[in-house]
């Protein structure tokens, strides 16, 4: 299955060093990356890919939410398919 | 990819705009459950809703946790007690509401709504007894909601029965007077009620239903408010509406998904999806925000009915293309106790019973949730009732009346029912007794709108 993770607060160094290797740590792909900083404020989002065979997508948000935690940045990871149905006819 | 604007849309739509789902509620028929022996049918019912029912509120969580969507109830709605209750010569019949309770308990549900009778023409056998124990069911029961059909556009009003509902509303809130008068709060008088509402305290499983389905209700006021305060400055009324549109269709479709999703974890069929705006007494929740967002400088002033009528069809509009399957009431909500822009327009005065009559003509539902004096007699509730239930029949819509007789409480005073039902102050009624009316009994014949054939 694939979610969207986005990345959103004050930007800093590191932050897509940090929420990439907790992606490697649930063993998620990246597929796509977009990011862009509007007045000191950073929102990363990602495409990402999970093998839902292996792993939870719950436990996969829990280790970006921690990771995105520790640099004060708000993390969310949510099923595709919600943006899809929302934003596509 | 998607648009990053839509993306951050959607997270800040659930993030701060309170968008959720209100309630996943799964419909099961019990006309299986029916026996001559009450005790036999109540074990046979509270089997058969464990049964049915034993997934609903893990998968709801489920689905919640795994799309990031807030999905706030999972309940249960059944077929008319008083249809179940017929072959049954016993007078208790208040064993089923014990029944419903205990299943929904065991479920880890907060509401099951379908101790209910459709007497909108008469009163078949079980009906009257039913009807009887409402209010010794709602004051002895935690989760057990209660609604009454009196009439339809095809059928008229069953006056007989609005004079008895006067009674029962009454008499829930004296039970219940320590509890905040919270029964009358879980009763609802219905005309033209959807057989398919996923909404309490309204919900129960009509007999054209299949033995099982699943009904969606999404929610969404905060949403739409904040689009209009955001990007409705200086915007014409077409364009409001094209905004309101829009806005539905999105919340829409997450409904969409997620009564799909739930259907197809629980092997249960999808019904409908219900595009009703629910408000809750969180800011930012409010229906009233949304009138006053476009305009209005504090909901009840004139003005308020023309841009309700607005809303209510913008919201089906827009929603009715996002989803397969339209049903339940579907519309804008206007229960004053669970909306802060209700509330405080109570408080103030701007809003008072006679405006929100006129509402009730162009939104989803009817009088809801409505605090009046404890002193009111149970002819003047009646009387309401007649009033809304002709609004319903002459208009071929929905209408319906949930007030709550705030026992021992005058006009200025306020109840608290704490979470979503919310607070409200009691609202002074009209003078001049509707009794002799009332008190005739009979039926309104049904109006020339009914003879479509």
């Amino acid at each position: 299955m694939k979610a969207i993770v986005t990345v959103i607060g004050k930007d800093e160094i590191g932050i897509l060093s940090k929420v990439s290797s907790a992606c490697a740590n649930v063993h998620a792909n990246i597929l796509e990356v977009t990011q862009s900083v509007l007045q000191d404020v950073f929102a990363m989002i990602m495409l990402i890919e999970i093998d839902s065979s292996k792993i939870m997508l719950s436990e996969v948000q829990k280790e970006l939410e921690k990771a995105g935690n520790s640099m004060g940045m708000k993390v969310h990871v949510m099923h595709e398919d919600i943006f899809n149905s929302m934003h596509k006819i | 990819m998607l648009e990053t604007k839509d993306i951050l849309d959607t997270i800040n739509m659930i993030d701060n705009e309170n968008l959720d789902v209100r309630t996943i509620t799964m419909g099961i028929s019990l006309l299986d459950c029916i026996d001559d022996n009450i005790d036999k049918a109540c074990d046979k019912i509270y089997d058969k809703i464990c049964r049915y029912g034993q997934d609903l509120v893990k998968t709801g969580e489920d689905i919640s946790n795994e799309y990031g969507i807030p999905i706030i109830n999972k309940r249960i709605a059944v077929t008319p007690i008083g249809m179940i209750a017929a072959p049954c010569q016993s007078k208790r019949v208040v064993k089923f509401a014990y029944a419903l309770d205990r299943a929904a308990e065991t479920l880890g549900i907060n509401f099951i709504g379908g101790y209910s009778a459709l007497v909108h023409k008469g009163f078949s056998a079980g009906d009257y007894a039913l009807i009887e124990s409402i209010p010794e069911a709602l004051a002895s029961t935690e989760r057990v909601c209660s609604s009454v059909n009196i009439g339809s556009t095809k059928a008229g009003i069953n006056m007989d029965a609005v004079k008895k509902m006067g009674y029962a509303v009454k008499k829930s809130a004296e039970l219940t007077a320590d509890k905040d008068c919270i029964g009358a709060a879980k009763l609802v008088v219905f005309c033209n009620a959807p057989e398919d509402n996923p909404f309490m305290a309204g919900a129960f499983h009509g007999v054209g239903e299949a033995d099982c389905v699943i009904n969606v209700g999404v929610s969404g006021p905060g949403v739409v408010r904040a689009v209009l305060a955001k990007e409705g400055k200086g915007k014409d009324i077409s364009q409001i509406a094209e905004m309101i549109k829009k806005t539905a269709f999105k919340i829409t479709r997450m409904g969409q998904l997620v009564a799909q999703e739930a259907s197809k974890r629980l092997c249960v069929p999808f019904g409908i999806v219900d595009l009703s705006l629910a408000p809750t007494p969180a800011v930012g929740d409010s229906v009233a925000h949304i009138l006053e967002a476009m305009g209005l400088e504090v909901c009840g002033c004139h003005g308020t009915t023309a841009a309700l009528a607005l809303l209510n069809d913008a919201v089906k509009k827009g929603g009715v293309m996002a989803s397969s399957h339209v049903g339940g009431l579907s519309g804008a909500f206007i229960p004053v106790t669970e909306d802060a822009g209700m509330i405080a327009a109570a408080r103030s005065g701007a809003l008072d019973i006679t405006k929100l009559e006129a509402m009730t003509a162009v939104c989803s539902v009817g009088l809801d949730m409505i605090v009046v004096p404890g002193d009111t007699s149970a002819e003047v509730i009646s009387a309401i009732i007649a009033d809304e239930a002709a609004i319903g029949m002459v208009n071929s819509k929905t209408t319906a009346v949930r007030l709550i007789p705030a026992i021992g409480k005058k006009a200025g005073e306020e109840l608290n029912f704490g979470g979503l039902l919310g607070m409200g102050p009691v609202m002074p009624l009209r003078a001049g007794s509707p009794a002799e009316f009332v008190n005739r009994g009979g039926r309104i014949p049904a109006p020339l709108q009914s003879l479509k054939n």
